[in-house]
């Protein structure tokens, strides 16, 4: 084609401005935003056994809870969390916290303001739930608490001595707990637990993880993994399963499930592009052909 | 062309001055840190129209302000309570009095020879000194993972593998389940087929190799997709920050 002759529909077709396709995925993502579209969910096994594995938890059963995220990917992994946190604390379980990334830390602080503080004020720090803080070492971190989790943490996130930490008592290592849940979707992350925690220490482990990295995790559910959360669709999928057996969190925020509508637009918008494409493509290819 | 540049520059100080007061005015309304979300997501969001000062504005300001937190934090959440708190416990009293009374571990000099020796290949001299330190690490790494990766990775997923291929419950025969198993089966079999190189691709090698390259275009294609949905939840969660944090208009 000479820079003379005219594009046909079909050529720009298969020329779109990538700006123009961003536009429309803005679109499809703040309209469903805007007017507040959702959908229903529904559980799935492999997130309903994290669940159902919490649900049956006896009361004052010790749940770890390692925070292995950073704020770029807070917009999917924040509403599991603050789902599994509520879940917890309504079955008022000791919930140990740490975190593998530094980032972990202060989301786990802020995230412990702003949902357990608030909404379970009888949950009281140091009894019922303790934030460990940070430790560097990736999986070598893993590996030396399976076997003496003082070894590694001397103090809590405070400062204060661990040891004079009630809950901390009865904690030698990994094996005392009686549930890991990861939330991350990186390195380390719930691979590295899985490996270096769950497997040589029998230890039950299950958590959530970005989308990104769900499709590498399930070959490992259900023998190696208890559960997982992929993406937002599994935090969408345990948020409702929390409000169908717990209506009274119908008022809580429940992030998860707000974002699955602009999810659904969005990937409807990406879909009829692919569509497009292609359609525009092969009719491309064959009008040459037939032209010889 | 001067008249031309001119106007363009009064025209970029326009923009300044718009940008600045809409800050100063969203500042006022809604508070310094929200406005400072909005201005960096906005700004990381322009690089979609095209790359300029305010995306690389807030690139840098990103990779300078993780660098320094990851480091901040490995300071006071390792070197003080785990390295000068067991070399020294009195030396961290003023930060960490909790564990100032704890018994000395001169074990861990040995770790923190080696970061100092890590740390020398800054030096103008001596920087193969970093190599030793270097060599602990990768032989340390390279030896737990090689166990944990062979018991849990490839055993583990043999094992996990082993399935039986007709399932019958009380019985009578499970059909999902049953079905599932056998996908499980045909999928381990012939990705395994296909990356045989050892015998030509021909008759039934071939039916195997080509289903196992469909298995691979299907775990492509869900991986995609998840990725989609990784992105789009980004994209939502600035979204909702910049409707309802900033400008409150989220239902």
């Amino acid at each position: 084609m000479t820079n003379g002759e005219r594009k046909t529909f079909l050529q720009k077709m298969q020329a779109i401005d990538r700006r123009v396709i961003f536009l429309f995925i803005g679109l499809a993502v703040a309209l469903p935003l805007l007017f507040h579209v959702v959908f229903t969910e529904k559980i799935t096994p492999i997130v309903g056994a994290i669940f159902d594995r919490v649900e049956n938890l006896p009361e004052g059963s010790k749940v770890l809870i390692s925070f292995d995220y950073s704020p770029s990917t807070l917009p999917e992994i924040q509403p599991m969390v603050d789902a599994v946190l509520r879940h917890c604390a309504t079955k008022k379980v000791k919930i140990y916290i740490m975190g593998l990334w530094a980032t972990g830390q202060n989301i786990a602080d802020e995230t412990i303001k702003r949902v357990l503080a608030p909404e379970f004020p009888d949950y009281k720090y140091g009894v019922d739930f303790v934030n460990l803080g940070y430790k560097s070492g990736n999986q070598g971190l893993i590996n030396v608490i399976l076997t003496d989790l003082k070894k590694m943490y001397t103090t809590d996130v405070h400062g204060t001595a661990i040891d004079s930490i009630s809950m901390m008592v009865p904690i030698r290592n990994l094996k005392n707990f009686d549930l890991i849940l990861t939330f991350g979707g990186g390195f380390p992350g719930a691979k590295e637990w899985v490996l270096f925690a769950g497997d040589p220490g029998r230890i039950p482990v299950a958590g959530g993880v970005t989308a990104v990295s769900a499709p590498l995790l399930y070959p490992y559910y259900p023998s190696q993994l208890l559960g997982l959360m992929g993406g937002i669709k599994g935090a969408a999928e345990y948020e409702s399963e929390l409000i169908r057996r717990y209506p009274a969190f119908t008022e809580s925020s429940h992030p998860g499930i707000d974002m699955m509508g602009p999810q659904a637009v969005a990937h409807i918008v990406i879909i009829l592009f692919i569509v497009m494409g292609n359609v525009a493509y092969f009719a491309t290819r064959r009008r040459e052909a037939s032209n010889g | 062309m001067a008249e031309l540049m001119e106007r363009r520059a009064i025209w970029y100080l326009l923009g300044f001055l718009a940008v600045v007061l809409a800050f100063v005015a969203s500042a006022a309304l809604k508070g310094f840190y929200v406005t400072l979300g909005t201005f960096l997501t906005l700004s990381i969001l322009s690089f979609l129209y095209k790359d300029n000062i305010f995306y690389k504005t807030a690139e840098h300001l990103f990779v300078g302000v993780s660098a320094a937190y990851w480091m901040v934090m490995g300071f006071w959440s390792v070197m003080v309570p785990n390295l000068i708190g067991k070399i020294h416990p009195p030396l961290v009293r003023p930060f960490m009095p909790a564990i100032a009374s704890q018994p000395a571990s001169y074990w861990y000099l040995i770790p923190a020879i080696l970061g100092i020796m890590l740390l020398w290949r800054l030096m103008p001299k001596g920087a193969w000194i970093s190599r030793w330190a270097l060599a602990f690490i990768v032989g340390t790494t390279a030896g737990l993972n090689f166990i944990r990766y062979m018991a849990s990775d490839l055993l583990g997923q043999i094992n996990s593998s082993m399935i039986p291929l007709v399932v019958i419950q009380d019985g009578t025969l499970d059909t999902m389940t049953t079905i599932s198993n056998l996908v499980v089966f045909l999928g381990v079999f012939c990705g395994l087929i296909y990356f045989f190189f050892s015998k030509e691709h021909k008759g039934v090698m071939g039916v195997g190799s080509k289903i196992g390259i469909w298995i691979l275009m299907v775990t492509f294609g869900a991986g995609f997709g998840y990725t989609v949905m990784a992105r789009i939840s980004l994209l939502v969660g600035r979204f909702r920050f910049l409707f309802d944090d900033w400008l409150g208009i989220l239902r």
